[in-house]
């Protein structure tokens, strides 16, 4: 089971040999509230870490989604068209946004893991 | 502009918020529930199903007294005061000398004196208006006090099951009535396009009268999120957004509010910019606007035309629960603001396609029995 590592803008990624699934973390997507709509990079898109690639639309408002990490994205979650939702409701599972295949494992270093992330969030108040 | 570093006010009704897990964000000087736990999207779609309860205590409810009010106050407004009758309630603008609108509001007239309700962020620019403009009548703030809103399809129901008389009231009327053993000010009107009700009470009432409501099964509390996206798919401006002192009642729509009388004789600020307007179309108007796909278009957004060219700007926008996708308000120019005309969103540097769209975005269900 891949272990999952997350960002400071509070994406998540885990990786099973060179692809990289992302989404928004469960804190992210309560935040957010209801979403309603997402916009997602195409696949063969480069994509750099910390850039922006995807749009998440709640009711109240738009936010951008940053790469977690560099390389290609080769998928972008279909399910997400007909039930933008899932982000809300299953946001490390089924509410995934895209898959990237990797250019550079070692970005995945400067990570948190799970404790670390709860940590984070917990400072946020 | 409130001080941001002055702490945030409260509604009467917050120890209550809170308890019912309110997500409270500041809004015109007040602490209010963005939402509660189910969120925006169930608490917009709750109250078009059954009943919506919400918290407007932040909004200013003045009265006007003396020899004349409603002249006097026909002075500072292009509505028809001075034909309401008693028990009747009316919808109107405070203008400026452009013809731009200071505040929008609500006046009920009484049997001795009027009943106005404004913007929670105007309320004090809005007293100092009336308190300079009515000269010979007095002008009452009447300070913290409790406001609620009860709207949706069942609100009748629910409240006819407190005070039975309420049930018949007409649409834009306004009368006494006891609620849970509470006077209240009770007015058939709201801000969601459905059938609904305000009550006004003393601020120590409020809450015994929130509670009353939230017994029933069919009432939940519903957040100024919420509330937004349901005056947005009804079409209803907000102050400071689609209408401000840069925009006319014309050119916002609302002309429907200035009667033929009004509209002749003047004697209101910026009368004969509105006359003008009027008779010749003002340049730009107020517009429905639908997205295509499902990319949501927010206030900012520019508008533009097959061409490419700038004319407009989107002044209200969102998702519409009801309506299942994007839905927006905004200025477009005169040419382009016929129903079903094609336009061009500038969304996050793309261009996205939209058309006008007629308002509302969903139908309004206003009380017309007798």
């Amino acid at each position: 089971m891949a272990d999952i590592r997350y960002t400071k803008e509070h994406e998540w990624v885990r990786v099973e040999g060179d692809v990289a699934t992302c989404g928004i973390s469960d804190y992210a997507q309560q935040q957010l509230g209801d979403v309603v709509f997402v916009e997602l990079p195409e696949p063969g898109r480069s994509v750099s870490k910390d850039e922006e690639c995807a749009v998440v639309e709640s009711v109240k408002a738009a936010s951008d989604v940053y790469a977690p990490i560099s390389g290609e994205v080769i998928e972008a979650n279909d399910a997400l068209g007909a039930d933008p939702a899932l982000v809300n409701s299953e946001p490390l599972g089924a509410g995934w946004f895209f898959k990237i295949r990797l250019a550079d494992a070692s970005e995945l270093d400067g990570l948190m893991d799970e404790a670390a992330y709860q940590a984070f969030v917990g400072e946020l108040g | 502009m409130s001080d941001s570093s002055a702490p945030l006010r409260k509604t009467p009704l917050d120890g209550l918020h809170r308890e019912l897990g309110a997500k409270l964000v500041p809004f015109a000087g007040y602490e209010m529930p963005v939402q509660y736990p189910d969120g925006i999207l169930k608490e917009h779609l709750h109250t078009r199903e059954q009943a919506g309860l919400f918290d407007v205590s932040h909004m200013g409810q003045v009265v006007l007294r003396g020899p004349d009010p409603s002249a006097a106050l026909e002075r500072l407004v292009p509505g028809d005061i001075a034909g309401l009758e008693a028990g009747r309630m009316r919808y109107t603008q405070f203008t400026d000398e452009s013809g731009g609108i200071l505040d929008d509001l609500m006046v009920l007239r009484r049997e001795g004196d009027l009943f106005v309700v404004v913007n929670a962020a105007c309320k004090e620019a809005d007293v100092a208006h009336l308190t300079a403009g009515m000269t010979g009548h007095s002008v009452e703030y009447m300070g913290e006090r409790g406001l609620l809103a009860l709207q949706g399809p069942l609100a009748a129901e629910v409240l006819a099951a407190h005070a039975p008389e309420l049930a018949t009231m007409p649409f834009m009327s306004g009368r006494e009535a006891t609620v849970a053993g509470v006077a209240c000010l009770v007015t058939r009107s709201g801000y969601t396009g459905e059938d609904g009700y305000e009550l006004g009470m003393p601020a120590e009432d409020a809450e015994r009268v929130a509670r009353a409501l939230l017994v029933d099964a069919r009432v939940k509390p519903i957040g100024l999120g919420a509330r937004d996206s349901l005056r947005l798919e009804a079409g209803l401006c907000l102050y400071g957004h689609d209408i401000d002192t840069g925009t006319t009642p014309i050119e916002a729509g609302l002309a429907w509010s200035i009667s033929k009388r009004r509209r002749t004789e003047g004697g209101f600020p910026g009368d004969t910019v509105i006359r003008r307007q009027l008779a010749d179309g003002p340049s730009r108007r107020r517009v429905g606007i639908r997205p295509e796909g499902r990319v949501v278009a927010r206030e900012g957004v520019e508008i533009a035309d097959a061409s490419g060219a700038v004319i407009g700007r989107v002044t209200s926008g969102g998702f519409g629960p009801s309506v299942g996708g994007p839905v927006a308000m905004g200025y477009v120019e005169a040419a382009h603001a016929g129903e079903g005309t094609g336009l061009q969103l500038l969304v996050r540097g793309s261009a996205r396609p939209a058309a006008v769209a007629k308002l509302p975005f969903v139908p309004q269900r206003y009380y017309r029995g007798a």
